[in-house]
């Protein structure tokens, strides 16, 4: 049951997806699109950005705030990377492969395409993109998807390079690393159709499902990202960026409704008090000279302590809008984009060491009343006063409303403040690349892939699986290589679909649960696999025994393990008179149970051969020699 | 449907519609900006386009700067309150200087000296600028007249009181201004030229950084024609090149300049503006002005490669050329093939330079037969000289001289730092 009737407060959502693409180089570089582990990088520099002027001549607000401190970001470079990611040489012409991966995935979800695709530059100057734009470019609109709850219109996609990785952030420097950088992507954004946080997760679902659909896109944590557009009646359009799970999609569009609906109970509240906001900023630091607060005592010390009044805000501040976070935590979002450590409102304090005396001689000093708050910030002179500026604006926003902006997701659902929403003037052109023709001849040349769905079908009607886990291997990041195995033992009679599908998504799953490392995995090991039960080398129980010590040791061949493991110990002919053996031993058992004898005998062999001979060979090899000993009498 | 830049359209296509501002297009398409900024194009018939409101505002020219050109140079006073020195930035154009021109879609230059002080505020900490424009070329299309006139300005705004001069330049023909400058001006003022490797209008644009140093090496006590430029990928420092001994060495890295056969003079810290020396150079003060802007234009310089006909020499020496400058192979050598070319050369008066392909280290002729023989065919040694220096040093020295004695003389002196005495590296 919902907390709010959503159709009622008029929510509208919309998502853009974004999702790393498979392809052999970057796009606008020969590189691999390989991640690195950073201790292998070999080479590092830094650099400055600044906020430019589009070439409509203005300046991008949200690119103006990210500038507003000095910051030095730090690439690091690998052998994998090269001067195009340094920035230090012109991009080289867009990656065909990638074009083409895109322009199939325009056709699943029914996009028409535009004649001419430009390339532009989209200014982010936070440092992941060492040119201080990313390169992206429209390819297509106008698509659709069906959910249960009705159609969601796909508005646009549009192919971009990723940016770097961040890596760590010491003090006003950020470390990035390059390999991420230039990996193309696409970006899906839907309609604004999406009504309920349930429909939220589904359109997410059904992308992501379409987009695996291609078989060439990145799979793993990182290479999807989704980012949610929300807006209530009342409320403001709210970009959340960064849900890196889909399961958050429901949580996220549930909290940021909430914290509009508080905000907007903060502004009415605000409204009927008449509430205002002062434009002076006091410098307080002579009033904390001899605090025991800690906090204050380093304002003292660095630079300065400063206060804004915001009058008959008493008790507003403090007021939760999400679970954990209050009017002061937004606030203080937004002192921290001018670099400090965040502040201090009346309606937390005291607390922090600083006393009620204190509290009171701050009220005193700037004439603020018991119904007002005061806002407090400490820091260098030059970041508090940005800071407490900053807080100002946000203090005046909340009594018009809610501010339209860029927000981050937390992992516990909630957001917190990036930046404000970019608008067009981000936007310019990328002159170092020529722009992309798309006739309709070539378009219509581009396959459209089967979707995962579809695929699931197939695998039931022609190859036998029940329909569950036809469903798992489709989805699962399995798929391309079980495509394979199933060509390659189409006609075999050891090696059927099943056994391959149970492998990758039963098998596998079952070890990883046990802690093994199978990421480890290769194709190879699994080709191996199958080869060696096809020749019937190892027994179908082996598999298990097998996968954990290549997982362990990956540089292993299959057939190198299995003769390490001593799972290629089956001689027929031993295996032969060994059962003659037993048989010969059990002669009176047999003589008395007849036939019957064979799966009490069974279990004898089983014991000496499992996992090293298939149970159904042991079987056929012991009811053969059965036989012969009852019809001899 | 008729319609021009700037004019709201709708266009659509097999049923799907885009709105946006039309831009600048290639011949049959019509290219949009939509809302969302993004650009696309549109093949004009296949599309049925709707005049939504036509403003006729171009987005080009005129509003490329956005119209509010903050600050002229010189209006507003530095927060410091110091009295700053006079610097004059000239500007030629080239990538410091550059936007992006939507007719083309090519970067072009179309910045002005105003432009660079509104992009850059710190600038006006350091100094008291004035700007003045002197080309809008890109450097590859400038020629030896673009250098008289350049050191014409420059010379006029130390007249008038200049503590320093900033050349704003393209770096592709950056050394050969640079030489230029060297020559023609004996300055009692530091002559300063800049230029960025990535266009100004990115954020990542070197400009800002190499602009700033430059701008404290303009009001420092190197009294030299320099080039100050990146000296590394990072943001850490700039170097000061002496404007003889400097030479493009990469197409697009920021520190594609590097002084050959000399280490730079010395360096500026981006963050603190320290300037670390690393060899002597002429300060401020110790000459006064003097101006000698004659050159021969008709002076060229050749490579030497493997099997190269020496008929190529007959061209420029039939062809009214007064000096050449040879670029040979390692010491400093050419095919036996080209000796007796060369003796006609400088018997007709022209005068024959060598220098060396490999651009480091000293050209010596008197190891070698060949180079024995090209010494007495009348070729002269360039010493250490870079074969671009040599060519302007002779371009020039000829534009001072008739005399062919006289020429020689000269060109075997160090007249700006082209001829060092021993080489460190």
């Amino acid at each position: 049951m919902e907390k709010y009737d959503y159709s009622e407060l008029g929510l509208k959502a919309g998502l853009e997806i974004h999702q790393q693409l498979d392809s052999k180089e970057k796009l606008f570089c020969r590189c691999p699109t390989l991640i690195r582990d950073v201790r292998d990088s070999d080479f590092e520099f830094f650099r400055y950005l600044r906020a430019t002027e589009s070439e409509m001549g203005e300046k991008d607000r949200a690119a103006v705030e990210q500038t507003k401190i000095r910051r030095k970001y730090i690439y690091k470079a690998y052998d994998t990377t090269c001067l195009v990611e340094n920035d230090e040489e012109p991009p080289r012409e867009l990656n065909k492969e990638a074009l083409e991966i895109s322009l199939g995935i325009a056709k699943l979800f029914n996009m028409k395409p535009v004649d001419q695709m430009h390339v532009m530059r989209k200014i982010v100057v936070d440092g992941s993109n060492t040119s201080g734009f990313q390169r992206t470019a429209f390819l297509a609109s106008d698509g659709h998807i069906e959910t249960s709850d009705g159609r969601c219109g796909i508005d646009s996609l549009c192919v971009e390079e990723e940016a770097a990785q961040k890596i760590e952030e010491i003090g006003d420097s950020i470390i990035y690393s390059l390999d991420r950088l230039g990996i193309p992507l696409v970006e899906i954004a839907t309609a604004p159709d999406i009504k309920s946080p349930r429909q939220a997760r589904e359109v997410a679902e059904q992308i992501g499902m379409f987009l695996r659909s291609t078989g060439k896109v990145k799979r793993g944590l990182g290479t999807i990202r989704q980012d949610v557009n929300i807006s209530i009646a009342e409320g403001a359009r709210v970009e959340i960026k960064g849900v890196q799970a889909l399961d958050l999609i429901e949580d996220i569009v549930r909290r940021e409704v909430e914290r509009q609906l508080n905000l907007l109970f903060i502004r009415q509240e605000l409204m009927e008090r008449k509430a205002f906001v002062c434009e002076e900023i006091y410098d307080i630091t002579g009033l904390f000279i001899d605090t025991k607060s800690k906090v204050l005592q380093k304002g003292v010390r660095k630079g300065a302590i400063l206060a804004a009044l915001l009058r008959k805000f008493d008790g507003l501040v403090g007021k939760e809008v999400q679970p954990g976070r209050r009017l002061g935590t937004e606030f203080s979002d937004r002192a921290k984009t001018a670099g400090v450590g965040g502040i201090f409102h009346t309606d937390e304090l005291p607390n922090y060491g600083i006393t009620e005396k204190e509290v009171q001689t701050v009220r005193d000093a700037i004439g603020a009343h018991p119904e007002d708050a005061v806002i407090m910030v400490a820091d260098e002179s030059e970041k508090a006063r940005l800071a407490i500026e900053a807080v100002i604006a946000r203090a005046k926003e909340a009594i018009e409303g809610i501010p339209e902006e860029t927000r981050r997701a937390l992992p516990d659902g909630n957001t917190a403040y990036m930046r404000p929403l970019p608008g067009a003037a981000r936007m310019y052109p990328e002159t170092d690349v020529p722009q992309v023709e798309i006739s309709q001849e070539y378009f219509d040349s581009i396959e459209t892939p089967e979707l995962l769905t579809e695929r699931a079908k197939r695998f039931v009607s022609e190859n036998g699986l029940n329909k569950e886990l036809a469903e798992k291997v489709a989805y699962s990041k399995y798929l391309p290589l079980f495509e394979n195995l199933i060509e390659t033992y189409r006609k075999d009679t050891n090696v059927n679909s099943t056994l391959i599908a149970r492998t990758l998504v039963g098998i596998v799953p079952e070890i990883r649960r046990n802690g093994v490392e199978t990421e480890n995995l290769t194709d190879e090991h699994f080709k191996g696999l199958f080869a060696a039960i096809s020749k019937q080398e190892i027994a179908k129980e082996a598999i298990q025994d097998l996968l954990t010590a290549l997982a362990g040791e990956p540089n292993l061949s299959a057939p190198k393990a299995i003769s390490n493991l001593g799972l290629s110990a089956f001689d027929p002919a031993e295996v032969e008179n060994f059962i003659k053996k037993t048989v010969r031993e059990k002669g009176d058992f047999i003589r008395e149970k007849g036939p019957a004898a064979l799966g009490p005998l069974m279990g004898i062999v089983m014991k000496e051969y499992r996992g090293t001979v298939d149970g159904k060979i042991l079987s056929q090899m012991l009811k053969k020699e059965l036989d012969i000993f009852i019809s001899q009498g | 449907m008729e319609f021009k830049q700037g004019d709201r359209v709708r266009i659509e296509k097999n049923g799907t519609a885009y709105e946006g501002k039309v831009m600048p297009s290639m011949e049959g398409y019509i290219t949009i900006k939509m809302n969302s900024g993004y650009n696309a194009g549109f093949s004009k018939d296949r599309v049925k386009v709707t005049l939504l409101g036509g403003n006729g505002e171009t987005p080009n020219g005129g509003s490329l700067n956005g119209g509010k050109k903050s600050g002229a140079a010189g209006e507003e006073l530095p927060k410091s309150g110091r009295k700053l020195q006079k610097i004059a930035i000239l500007s030629t154009g080239g990538t410091i200087a550059s936007k992006i021109d939507y007719r083309t879609g090519a970067v072009t230059s179309q910045f002005t000296a105003d432009d660079i002080l509104a992009a850059i505020p710190e600038l006006k900490e350091i100094a008291d600028f004035k700007g003045r424009v002197i080309s809008s070329i890109l450097s590859e299309n400038m020629d030896s007249e673009s250098w008289q006139n350049l050191a014409r300005a420059v010379v006029e705004e130390i007249e008038a009181g200049a503590d320093g001069i900033i050349v704003t330049h393209g770096t592709d023909t950056m050394m050969y201004t640079a030489a230029a400058l060297s020559f023609m001006i004996e300055t009692p003022v530091p002559i300063v030229l800049v230029g960025s490797q990535r266009s100004a209008d990115r954020p990542s644009s070197d400009n800002a950084m190499n602009a700033i140093c430059a701008a404290r090496v303009a009001t420092s006590d190197i009294a030299e024609v320099s080039v100050v430029m990146h000296g590394t990928t990072s943001d850490d420092f700039c170097e000061i090149h002496r404007g003889t001994k400097v030479r493009k060495m990469h197409t697009s890295r920021r520190d594609a300049f590097k002084s050959i056969n000399s280490l730079p003079i010395g360096t500026v810290d981006y963050s603190t503006g320290e300037i670390k020396t690393f060899i002597d150079y002429t300060r401020r003060g110790e000459r006064s002005l003097k101006f000698k802007p004659g050159i021969e234009p008709k002076c060229a310089l050749v490579k030497f490669t493997p099997g190269a006909d020496p008929e190529i020499l007959d061209c420029y020496i039939n062809g009214g050329y007064k000096g050449l400058v040879l670029e040979g192979t390692g010491l400093g050598h050419v095919s036996t093939k080209w000796t007796p070319k060369i003796r006609k050369a400088t018997e007709a008066k022209m005068p024959v330079i060598i220098t060396s392909q490999c651009l480091n280290g000293r050209v010596c002729d008197r190891v070698y037969d060949t180079g024995r023989d090209m010494l007495k065919a009348g070729a002269i040694e360039g010493e250490d000289t870079l074969p671009e220096t040599a060519l302007v040093k002779l371009m020039w020295v000829l534009g001072q001289t008739d005399e062919f004695d006289e020429a020689i003389k000269m060109m075997k002196e160090d007249l700006s730092g082209e001829i060092t005495e021993c080489c460190f590296k």
